[in-house]
């Protein structure tokens, strides 16, 4: 055996915990500033060990916030994650079954086309896609938010990469049966692909859930800020005290929807996460 | 590959793949090919007419010297990150490997701050390091060392550097611990016989294992630093002191949206359309790689 016991197992143990507890301690510090009050934060040090602020803090932030309540904000982010996630699925599964299951002009193009989406993320075409957005009247709005965001070809290649794995007999049977192509499509092809769907959609909820530039453009009205890029709105110009208990209260609300679904659905995510980069 | 059962039709299948096309179009393919375009033009300030340039606005760019500095900011800024997220990584996957027990645990604890936005880690680290109220530059002074990021460029880097790191350490951790794992253990313990103690058998051994997963990690996390990072920098320093964290994702958008000059900011868009070419290029490559081995 070449596992360690003894010693060599208790330091292990001991070196693990250590990382765990360095990792975790940024985010152990901002959960204490959410809970003390505001003169605990200006006179460093601040305490170590949560205070009795909590309720209060996350209901200042929650319903009045500092520039919006940050209610609106977790709701606009909510739509904003799950548009994208589910936009990006049903587009990729509708385009991925075409380019598998047809053979129709043009097919090699498309998939040529849908390929080159791979390589470009929003950040290097800002200004133009901006433009875009702008011109159709899209600013400050949650199409605006969402379909820049689903242009991406990620989905499509794993869908058609599952899809080549399912038997041919399936479709043969199907076509023998005198079954529609989209009857198939419904009752086989999605139902096989519920695992690969969930995976992607955990994947593609935090990318969506934690999109920062392009909403930081597109969305000048408060009212339509997302969590993540508004909690730097929540800081003051100029030599202001930003109002840390709040803005860190909002910062752990923002976090926990995405860590929430890691965690409970950790398979998912691995999965996702190694499906996805493949 | 391709099935050998299809469905006829050419109607239906151009409908199917019609949103997806239609939305690339539109989001993507126009822009880009805006972003081309308006790199060849000089707009005049009040944006009424464009003067055409050619590859002035490039010639501009590859001779100017803050350009030539965000490239190399850029550089120091990716290699940093990479190292400052695989090394403790892969360090707490051995650790993790080990362990009969617990190792699930360990995991679930490591992986979650992969999901915190860089922009919200930014605001963490902002918080820890805040040169009036942070806990650590507190202490720091405590020690006789007076941190101040807003003023000292190396400071700032480095503190963008480990905030952009930190939720990495997750996503690599996660892939190292699964090729760890993969490692066949009767090549391990026959060499454990033959008497290799384990850094031997860990540098002669396993590190050569798992190269196409550092390669392939290496070039993840390039691409991560290049691109996903903007929060962290906007969030935590905007780009200064004096330009020290302005990476080039930044520039364009500070260029193009804050200081409105569009023909520069597209050319550089187009440059950094040619960097994640490369970048993608290398990664298939890669694949290929892998799918012989």
């Amino acid at each position: 055996m070449v596992e360690k016991r003894g010693a060599g197992l208790w330091l292990a143990h001991a070196l693990m915990i250590i990382g765990v507890l360095i990792i975790a301690f940024p985010i152990w510090l901002a959960f204490v500033a959410s809970t003390v009050t505001q003169p605990e934060i200006v006179r460093p040090p601040m305490p170590l060990w949560p205070g009795d602020q909590l309720i209060e803090n996350y209901t200042a932030a929650l319903f009045s916030g500092v520039n919006v309540p940050v209610a609106t904000m977790l709701f606009n982010s909510l739509v904003m994650a799950i548009g994208i996630a589910v936009g990006k699925i049903i587009i990729s599964l509708l385009s991925a079954f075409a380019i598998v299951y047809f053979r129709f002009p043009g097919r090699n193009l498309f998939f040529w086309l849908i390929f080159l989406t791979l390589m470009l993320p929003v950040e290097v075409r800002i200004v133009p896609t901006f433009e875009v957005v702008a011109g159709f009247g899209m600013l400050n709005s949650y199409s605006g938010l969402i379909f820049p965001l689903i242009a991406s070809a990620t989905a499509t290649f794993l869908f058609r990469q599952f899809f080549l794995t399912i038997p041919d007999e399936l479709a043969e049977a199907a076509r023998v049966d005198g079954a529609k192509p989209m009857r198939f499509f419904v009752d086989i092809v999605v139902p096989m692909s519920r695992t690969n769907i969930a995976a992607l959609f955990v994947i593609l909820f935090i990318y969506g859930w934690n999109q920062y530039l392009w909403p930081l453009l597109i969305t000048t009205d408060p009212e339509m800020n997302t969590i993540v890029m508004g909690i730097k709105q929540m800081f003051p110009s100029g030599d202001d005290v930003a109002e840390w208990p709040v803005i860190m209260a909002t910062s752990i609300l923002a976090m926990i929807p995405p860590v929430i679904v890691v965690i409970s659905m950790q398979r998912l995510f691995i999965r996702g996460l190694v499906d996805s980069e493949k | 590959m391709e099935k050998r059962v299809t469905f006829r039709g050419w109607l239906l299948p151009l409908l199917l793949i019609a949103p997806q096309v239609i939305i690339s179009a539109v989001f993507f393919f126009y822009p880009a090919g805006q972003a081309i375009w308006q790199s060849l033009f000089i707009p005049d300030p009040f944006g009424l007419s464009s003067q055409f340039v050619g590859l002035g606005n490039f010639e501009f760019l590859l001779t100017d010297k803050f350009y030539r500095a965000s490239f190399v900011t850029t550089a120091v800024f990716s290699i940093l990150v990479t190292l400052c997220s695989m090394i403790p990584a892969l360090f707490l996957a051995v650790l993790a490997d080990r362990l009969i027990k617990g190792s699930g645990v360990y995991r679930t604890l490591l992986i979650w701050p992969y999901a915190v936005a860089p922009a919200v880690a930014g605001v963490l680290w902002l918080f820890m390091f805040n040169t009036r109220v942070g806990v650590v530059s507190w202490y720091l002074g405590q020690l006789g060392y007076d941190w101040n990021h807003v003023l000292n460029g190396n400071e700032a880097m480095g503190l963008v550097v480990v905030a952009s790191a930190w939720g990495r350490i997750s996503y690599n951790f996660l892939f190292f611990f699964a090729a760890l794992q993969a490692v066949p253990r009767s090549v391990i313990e026959a060499a454990a016989i033959d008497g290799a103690h384990f850094w031997r058998r860990f540098f002669t051994i396993v590190l050569p294992l798992l190269s196409p997963t550092t390669f392939f990690l290496l070039v993840v996390n390039i691409v991560y630093a290049f691109f996903e990072t903007f929060g962290v920098i906007h969030t935590i320093t905007s780009g200064g002191p004096q330009q020290a964290t302005t990476i080039l994702v930044y520039k364009v958008f500070s260029d193009g949206f804050v200081g409105q000059d569009l023909g520069s900011s597209s050319a550089q868009s187009v440059i950094l359309l040619i960097v994640v070419g490369l970048l993608t290029v290398v990664q298939f490559k890669y694949i290929e790689k892998r799918v012989h081995y």
